[in-house]
């Protein structure tokens, strides 16, 4: 009973926008604070920080879908998939403009010079680069021009991306061995990875 | 347009003049020289203006030279309020808000090892052994970021004449408090627990080489390492132990905490230095904490955090490369 009425909602007209707005508060939040000087004493890392932390959040909703879909029911969520998708690609890009210019400053030499030395970094940037021809295929026509199955295995990429996030948040988070939070956020993408692993052998 | 080099003031020489106007401005020198700074001037150097968070700890203005920066003081919400204390959390706001349970008073710092006058010291009687002065350091963290912070309290060496170090004695080791009753994240595998760090004799014994117990004009707030911590302010951030209750004395380099949790990033110098970068990131940049900008550009570190003048004979003919 419960499970069909949210179904319902989600398959609702407004769900959708719902959705959307809901996706644009972290962004609303940094922009006010910004302005109130509410960041705390080092604005620029909270926000490097908490940039990256939405993206893997986002990602998290978004492999939370299709388990979700299939265990309840709610075969409405896959409307979706793609909007939650784009919030994923849209929070990635805005944490690599807080890296280049809040981080780096800019300075493109510097940047050249910073991969390298910090591995997390470049981790990072292959994940966005993953995501970036995910991205670009997003709409419907894209679908028919490369065909259902290939754009599918294309858009597999998702996983490896998931993978690549948790590596990145690994990496920067063992100079202080503060593994708390990785370790929640590597269980929860685990989870859903394990779940489709299995569902795909099972057949 | 870059100052000809000839134009420029040594920067000893500006800043013992800066030195002098700072303390004519503050008070101690003014009667001396029979005029009275301009308004504006004495109001722009006026002393720190207290937070009134608490209790007041008074202090004059510091003789020792390069101790009175010119920077623009840090908020006091800022620097007491992101903080790097791993005892009390990892997060840069865990300590303002977990620090509460530590519990400062009674408390007493026990001098050991070559000393002659060995013994347990009561925080009452370090706070009255020497005047206190407020003294106005860059904090440079290593994470790089910094901060300027008027601390309150006297050079170190006034303690370590006083216990009288033998002959033998080459390192000093400073001991945090690790109470797991009080401070909740000790325990946690991050580092080796008690937090130690340790000075080489002739650094400890550098004038600029802070025993600090208050700031911004009052005690320390629990978070910042009450009662009583170090300044290094030449030194990565790290090297200033925080709530002091151990120094020691000895023979042998003592093991410092990030040194041993990774000896290829920190180590037991930790000078500050914008030619040797971290393994994991440059040093030569950072940001001023309340200052530079969100958008803006980072500021160039300086070598030994600009106390070059004052401290860099200490390293003459050292490879700080290899030695960092």
């Amino acid at each position: 009973m419960f499970l069909a009425s949210v179904h319902r909602a989600i398959g609702a007209r407004f769900a959708k926008p719902c959705v959307f707005a809901l996706a644009l508060l972290p962004l609303a939040y940094w922009l006010t604070a910004l302005f109130n000087d509410a960041l705390g004493a080092n604005p620029a890392e909270a926000l490097l920080r908490g940039t990256g932390l939405w993206t893997l959040r986002m990602l998290c909703v978004l492999l939370l879908v299709s388990p979700l879909r299939e265990a309840m029911g709610w075969t409405h969520l896959a409307r979706m998939r793609r909007m939650l998708g784009l919030f994923v690609f849209f929070y990635a890009l805005v944490h690599f403009c807080a890296y280049v210019w809040l981080d780096q400053s800019g300075q493109w030499d510097d940047i050249l010079v910073d991969i390298p030395k910090r591995p997390f970094i470049l981790v990072g940037l292959l994940a966005l680069l993953l995501l970036l021809p995910l991205a670009l295929t997003s709409f419907n026509a894209a679908i028919r021009w490369m065909g259902a199955a290939r754009w599918r295995s294309l858009h597999r990429a998702v996983y490896g991306i998931a993978l690549l996030a948790v590596l990145h948040f690994f990496w920067m988070r063992a100079g202080k061995r503060d593994f708390d939070q990785v370790a929640l956020y590597a269980a929860f993408i685990g989870v859903l990875l394990v779940w489709r692993l299995r569902r795909r052998f099972s057949r | 347009m870059n100052p000809r080099s000839s134009d420029i003031t040594p920067r000893a020489l500006a800043e013992g003049r800066r030195d002098a106007l700072r303390r004519m401005l503050s008070g101690t020198g003014a009667l001396a020289l029979g005029s009275l700074p301009s308004l504006g001037a004495a109001q722009a150097l006026a002393p720190t203006p207290k937070p009134g968070k608490l209790a007041p700890l008074p202090a004059k203005s510091s003789a020792v030279p390069g101790a009175l920066a010119m920077d623009k003081l840090t908020a006091y919400k800022d620097a007491s309020g992101y903080n790097n204390f791993y005892e009390f959390g990892t997060d840069k706001s865990d300590p303002a808000a977990n620090a509460h349970t530590l519990k400062t008073t009674p408390w007493t710092v026990d001098i050991e090892g070559l000393v002659k006058k060995p013994g347990r010291w009561a925080l009452e009687d370090l706070l009255a052994l020497s005047p206190m002065e407020e003294r106005i350091y860059r904090l440079r963290c290593v994470e790089g970021w910094s901060m300027v912070i008027p601390w309150v309290g006297y050079s170190l060496a006034e303690l370590i004449k006083r216990v009288e170090p033998l002959g033998s004695a080459k390192y000093v080791e400073f001991v945090t408090l690790a109470d797991p009753k009080t401070m909740p994240f000790v325990g946690s595998r991050v580092l080796d627990w008690p937090y130690a760090e340790g000075l080489r004799m002739d650094e400890a014994m550098h004038p600029l080489t802070l025993l600090a117990f208050g700031m911004y004009g009052e005690i320390l707030p629990n978070q910042n390492g009450a009662p009583l911590r170090l300044v290094v302010p030449w030194k990565y951030g790290f090297k200033s132990a925080k709530s002091i209750v151990k120094i020691r004395f000895s023979e042998r380099q003592p093991a410092t905490a990030w040194n041993k949790a990774a000896p290829q990033e920190y180590g037991f110098y930790s000078n500050v230095n914008p030619e040797v970068a971290h393994p994991r990131w440059s040093q030569a940049t950072e940001r001023r904490l309340g200052e530079d900008g969100v958008f803006g550009k980072k500021r160039k570190t300086l070598m030994f955090n600009g106390y070059e003048a004052q401290v860099g004979q200490l390293y003459a003919g050292m490879d700080l490369k290899k030695l960092y």
